[in-house]
């Protein structure tokens, strides 16, 4: 084999170029796929508001304003979708999280309408016990059914063992006790939220501000 | 307090070795001598703190900022390896008692999938850099207190009658099965 | 060698996980169903697959002393590829793989073939020796996985046999390490 000389310049050379090619390849890759995982991003999350608000699906969904807010205790940020379907408020989709979790982080999904009853809720992200604390999913089973139609402010987000309302998932008592508080951290921020702009900004004010939708 | 429960759930709750699978090629060829077990965590705990502090500002102040986000895979794992090559060599200079200690399992860290994966997951996490580099810690003390306790129990397992076809790696995978098991209890601790 | 030999040997004489005892990573992180290994195994396949005719085309280019960071940048290039391309088309499958696709980088089969049989060997027999290797560790992978599914959750590939739950520590962590510890010591035996 006529291997080229191990000398300075060739294996600069030789690693330039091999990088520049990569790089190459790589760059038109990235814009090849850009647009399918823009587009996977994107319907995940449509999916996601439009089992929460059901009546998401009927509107646009690039006309839902998007707001981005601290949450109610400090600790991170919370999204919320205002969930407009022709001039008319159908609800608010807020993605909230809790740090409770068996596997730490868990990312949850709930919608609400303007007196703060939960119209729906669901797992997006979550590291529980396969067969124990990821029954908090909808497709695992219908334990975050019992949420639904509640509102916070009668009913106790708390489990039972701990003298709230909810009935929590045999033997997961932690994943329970964290989806809980995943939707107390909704319901705090979206209340703190109302009443910092007034009832008028989720029921009147529903033409979506430009640019608020990204 | 933050910085605290980083660091007990790295090497604890969400442990490296034995619950995210990542650093198992030294973890199963290193951990016959409790001895070689700790010059291997150093050196790891080393390497990982460093090329995650150096990886996160080339993710945040390059990568980020020309859009070229994509060539992460390929920038990480060659700043890694010239990082390792640079260890080496400096220790070699200035620290040879150093460089007898961790400097045989230097070569085999480039290939250790633990430090392209905690530089990668300190991305994936938002952490900022003094997190992540609460995070590589953790998790490098993480890994070597799975390596040592593995080592340990191998030292007296080799005294042993074991059935000739669960020898070597089925033997020190089960006990690694049992030590998951043990870790589990762990869950929930934060 | 004769083409066939070298395309077989993958499977059960080297197979890379159950004989040669490499890329335990992905073997043991991804493998909680029998579709994520089958899944995981391809992805690799495809990798070792690529990097392993693009560096037998390229081997007389590259001088010696930096060869090996030139063929992880090929490697890696392969990864980031499979990477981008399931995140757009195979997003489920994509998302319970997770951390291990871009880890298929520091995966030693990959490098090992490199180094060890395409830096060497022709074309078309560095790429059957890839794609050999490549359905080996795919095979061993979904084995792993088939076996972990069926005790832990009663199904294969997603059908449900008893529909009450499994042994549910075959999926979670200790479940990992147990089933490929008697894997390794069955196909020990085989191959004896």
């Amino acid at each position: 084999m006529a291997k080229k000389e191990s000398t300075f310049l060739n294996m600069t050379f030789t690693l330039f170029v091999v990088t520049a090619i990569s790089a190459l390849a790589l760059a038109s890759v990235y814009n090849l796929t850009k647009e399918p995982i823009e587009n996977v991003k994107k319907q995940n999350l449509q999916n996601a508001i439009g089992v929460v608000v059901p009546d998401a699906k009927k509107g646009n969904f690039d006309d839902f304003e998007q707001i981005n807010v601290k949450s109610s205790d400090g600790i991170g940020d919370i999204t919320m979708y205002k969930v407009v379907v022709d001039n008319d408020f159908k609800g608010m989709a807020v993605k909230t999280f809790t740090m409770k979790g068996f596997g730490g982080m868990i990312s949850v999904m709930v919608g609400f309408t303007p007196d703060g009853t939960i119209i729906d809720s669901d797992v997006l992200e979550h590291k529980e016990t396969p067969g124990l604390g990821d029954k908090t999913s909808k497709n695992v089973s219908s334990w975050n059914e019992q949420f639904k139609g509640k509102n916070p402010a009668q009913f106790k987000l708390v489990v039972k063992k701990d003298g709230g309302d909810v009935d929590a998932i045999t033997a997961a008592t932690i994943s329970s006790r964290a989806y809980c508080d995943a939707l107390k951290r909704a319901y705090d921020t979206y209340m703190n939220y109302i009443s910092a702009n007034g009832q008028n900004s989720i029921e009147n004010n529903v033409e979506p501000k430009d640019g608020g939708n990204k | 307090m933050e910085y605290v429960i980083i660091i007990i759930s790295a090497i604890f709750v969400n442990n490296i070795v034995l619950a995210q699978f990542l650093g198992i090629c030294p973890f199963l060829g290193v951990s016959n001598k409790i001895k070689t077990s700790l010059g291997m965590g150093g050196a790891v705990l080393f390497v990982m703190t460093l090329a995650t502090i150096v990886t996160w500002l080339i993710m945040n102040y390059i990568l980020m900022k020309f859009n070229i986000v994509f060539m992460q895979t390929i920038a990480y794992i060659l700043v890694i390896a010239s990082l390792v090559q640079m260890v080496e060599i400096i220790l070699k200079k200035i620290s040879p008692s150093l460089y007898q200690a961790l400097g045989v399992f230097l070569p085999l860290i480039t290939t250790n999938c633990a430090i392209l994966g905690v530089a990668i997951m300190v991305i994936q996490k938002n952490y900022n850099l003094l997190e992540s580099v609460m995070f590589s810690i953790g998790t490098a003390l993480g890994f070597t207190l799975a390596l040592v306790i593995l080592a340990g129990i191998r030292e007296q397992l080799e005294k042993l009658p074991i059935p000739s076809g669960m020898k070597g790696a089925p033997a020190a995978l089960v006990v690694a099965g049992i030590l998951a098991l043990a870790f589990m209890g762990f869950a929930g601790l934060v | 060698m004769n083409n066939w030999k070298n395309f077989t040997k993958g499977f059960i004489k080297e197979n890379p996980v159950f004989v040669l005892v490499l890329g335990m990573c992905p073997t043991l992180g991804v493998t909680t169903s029998a579709i994520n290994g089958l899944g995981m195994g391809l992805a690799t396949t495809f990798v070792l697959l690529g990097s392993n005719v693009v560096i037998s085309l390229v081997k007389n280019f590259i001088p010696n002393k930096v060869r090996i960071p030139a063929f992880i940048v090929i490697i890696a290039s392969f990864v980031t590829i499979i990477d981008l391309s399931m995140a757009a088309y195979v997003p489920d499958l994509y998302k319970s793989l997770g951390l291990f696709i871009p880890l298929i980088v520091v995966n030693c089969i990959v490098l090992g073939r490199a180094e060890a049989f395409a830096s060497k060997n022709t074309i078309l027999s560095s790429a059957i020796d890839g794609l050999g290797m490549g359905l080996g560790f795919t095979f061993a992978l979904t084995l792993l996985g088939s076996v972990r599914e069926l005790l832990g959750a009663y199904s294969l590939f997603g059908h449900k046999f008893i529909s009450t739950d499994g042994i549910l520590v075959f999926v979670l962590a200790p479940g990992a390490f147990l089933g490929l510890a008697y894997l390794i010591a069955i196909m020990k035996r085989i191959n004896k």
